[in-house]
């Protein structure tokens, strides 16, 4: 007996086998089991990501404070990007299934593989961050002889190219999600690259206005409120344009870090209007902001999850496709 | 990039790079001849010592395998469904219409009466209503009956794999034969390739510790090992009911195209070939299907794409929000004075 389903939410029943592609809102599946497979990552994935969006925003500001004669938001920038780097890097190692075989990833370099240009891309990003952060320790230390001089010679070109090179890892993770069969992954892949910078943006900003004074942080709060702004409304239009597969955003345990997501982004922002003037408001906004950010990341994973586990979303969109008369076909 | 590198009809191995060579090599599964008896997947296990992966009992008809997987290269499907009779013509099925009647079945001295210990289920009338007419005078009165569909699913080494396309490591590759096979001493266990594979094939190993390749993305290799040594895959041997058939991919899909209008002659208005067009979503399956009814009802993809026919958009997408990110950082430096 294969099952078959009315097109509600969540409804599983079970019924007697019919004929596919009978009337609307009906779907068949085989025992109601998954067609796709969802992929084996943990919470691993998604922290990575908010960690790497926060790395990339950090890098951001730290090389525009180096420019604009801002030391302490340079400092801010530059650490807390060292650190979700290094997290990031960690948590990437452990989701696999031979962490120890993690060096594999460097053997070829492969464009139709996100995860291969992905890996390059923290390559590029990984030398000049961990370098313009190790100048910074060194300043802070005091060292400046031998070996020492020369990481001061390359303090600035390290935070100008870690500047340059963070776009990238901000955000080919939305390509890394995207480029799957995973339903709610795939079908979000004209928006979520918008939706991870905006991301970035807000959460590296909301760090520096928690690390950085007030009176250097203007540009931090400013880039908070136009990522945030930006990652509210490129979400909004990405669930209109994933048609079904929006679904799984609004349900269960994603759902819920959906709408916090919204609330602590929207939140932080408005705060952070404030966060000029007082420091409890610039901590408070910048917490909700790296919240909300965390939140975005988790939340958009466990929809992609919970659209591979449940076979509606991989059949209706296709058999709706075909019931239309427009399978997907080369036209050479 | 030549054409058709992410999207289209192309030949993976001439793609691959290969040099002149062998045919493509695949299978068709003709499910209208399939028992159910799973030896295929019994051969599959055997031949590429494959651990167990449970012995659960999942009460879905005679199918407690449950879905292709890491330790699981083939899979036999099984649906009750309540259908018409059609006679597939095949073999063994029972005695022909009249022969039934007309002629005594011959019994030896130790054979048992008719009918003996089936008191239940009447085994000879059931075998007679298998050839009995759709239409016409008694068709009316015919119960309602079902049938069982059986299908031996496997991977279906696509012309486009989306699960070769987004390894990050080199481990899976395209064989001279133009089928997909995983490296499992280079492979790192990063799970893309589960999450990309449009059939959900491909599985990292699971189970206890010190079975062999845990951790690692596993599936069908179409036997690579016994196709270099001129053999055909173990499945296909253990085949007993030629269900599933091994040969040359262009010489199978004229045979596939053969068989469906047997079977479309026969009655079954829902037959369909499934994987088999070199223009679909995935280029073409090396490992294509004769299908009784509609693919989702076997659990296969209506209309399966590969994911990376849209990876350029998605990155010219990422690079338009990147350059945003950047423009936006410039932007707060320039836009205030503090």
């Amino acid at each position: 007996m294969s099952a078959r389903h009315a097109a509600s939410p969540g409804r599983r029943d079970e019924g007697r086998a019919q004929p596919a592609g009978g009337g609307d809102g009906e779907y068949t599946t085989y025992y109601g089991r998954p067609v796709v497979k969802a992929p084996p990552w943990e919470v691993d994935i998604p922290a990575y990501m908010f960690a790497g969006g926060l790395a990339a925003g950090s890098s951001l500001l730290a090389a525009g404070g180096d420019l604009t004669g801002r030391p302490a938001l340079r400092r801010a920038g530059r650490l807390t990007a060292a650190g979700a780097l290094g997290f990031s890097m960690v948590a990437l190692i452990h989701d696999l299934g031979r962490p120890g075989r993690f060096l594999n990833m460097l053997r070829t370099m492969k464009l139709t593989s996100p995860m291969s240009v992905g890996t390059w891309i923290l390559s590029l990003y990984g030398g000049p961050a961990g370098l313009a952060a190790a100048s910074e320790v060194a300043r802070w230390a005091g060292l400046r002889r031998g070996p020492f001089r020369l990481l001061a010679a390359l303090d600035r070109p390290a935070g100008v190219a870690a500047g340059l090179t963070a776009p990238p890892v901000a955000a080919y993770t939305a390509v890394l999600l995207a480029d799957t069969a995973t339903p709610s992954w795939h079908e979000s892949y004209r928006e979520l690259p918008f939706v991870f910078c905006g991301s970035a943006a807000a959460a590296a900003g909301g760090a520096a206005m928690i690390l950085a004074p007030a009176d250097q942080a203007g540009p931090a709060r400013r880039l908070a409120v136009g990522g945030a702004v930006a990652e509210v409304a490129a979400e909004q239009r990405m669930e209109r344009s994933m048609g079904l597969t929006a679904e799984p955003l609004h349900h269960g345990k994603a759902g819920k870090l959906m709408t916090a997501a919204k609330y602590l982004t929207a939140g932080g922002a408005a705060l952070s209007l404030l966060a000029g003037r007082s420091r409890v408001a610039a901590v408070t906004a910048g917490a909700a902001l790296l919240a909300g950010s965390a939140c975005t990341r988790l939340g958009i994973f466990e929809a992609g999850i919970a659209s591979a586990e449940d076979p509606k979303y991989t059949v209706v969109p296709q058999r709706e496709r075909l019931r239309r008369g427009q399978p997907v076909r080369y036209e050479g | 990039m030549s054409s058709n590198r992410l999207f289209g009809p192309v030949d993976p191995a001439t793609e691959a790079g290969y040099v002149d060579p062998p045919p493509r090599k695949g299978f068709f599964t003709d499910t209208s001849v399939c028992i159910g008896c799973k030896a295929c997947e019994v051969a599959c296990k055997e031949w590429n010592l494959i651990p167990d992966d449970g012995f659960d009992l999942l009460g879905s008809s005679y199918d407690n395998t449950g879905a292709l997987g890491g330790s699981t290269w083939r899979h036999v499907a099984f649906v009750e469904q309540p259908t018409r009779r059609v006679d597939l013509g095949m073999p063994g099925m029972g005695p022909p219409e009249e022969a039934a009647v007309d002629t005594p079945v011959p019994q030896g001295p130790s054979a048992p009466p008719p009918g003996a210990g089936y008191e239940d289920v009447d085994a000879l009338a059931a075998a007679g209503r298998m050839t009995a007419p759709l239409t016409g005078p008694g068709a009316a009165e015919e119960p309602p009956d079902f049938r069982w569909l059986m299908s031996s699913d496997v991977c279906k080494h696509c012309t486009h794999a989306a699960c070769l396309d987004v390894c990050p490591t080199g481990a899976l590759f395209r064989t001279e034969f133009g089928t997909v096979v995983v490296q499992d001493d280079v492979c790192n266990g990063c799970g893309y390739c589960v999450a990309a594979c449009p059939y959900g094939v491909i599985e990292r190993r699971k189970g206890p510790e010190g079975t062999p390749n845990v951790g690692i993305a596993q599936k069908c290799t179409l036997c690579y090992d016994r196709l270099g040594a001129g053999m055909e895959p173990a499945c296909a041997k253990a085949c007993p009911t030629d269900s599933i058939q091994f040969g040359d991919v262009e010489e199978l899909r004229a045979r596939a195209e053969r068989r469906l209008a047997e079977v479309q002659a026969s009655g079954e208005d829902r037959a369909q070939l499934y994987g088999h067009d070199p223009d679909d979503g995935v280029g073409g399956a090396g490992a294509f299907f004769l299908l009784l009814d509609e693919p989702e009802v076997y659990g296969l993809p209506p209309d399966p794409v590969v994911t990376t026919r849209d990876l350029p958009a998605m990155f010219n997408r990422a690079g338009l929000a990147g350059l945003a990110l950047l423009a936006g950082a410039a932007a707060a430096f320039l836009g205030g004075r503090r």
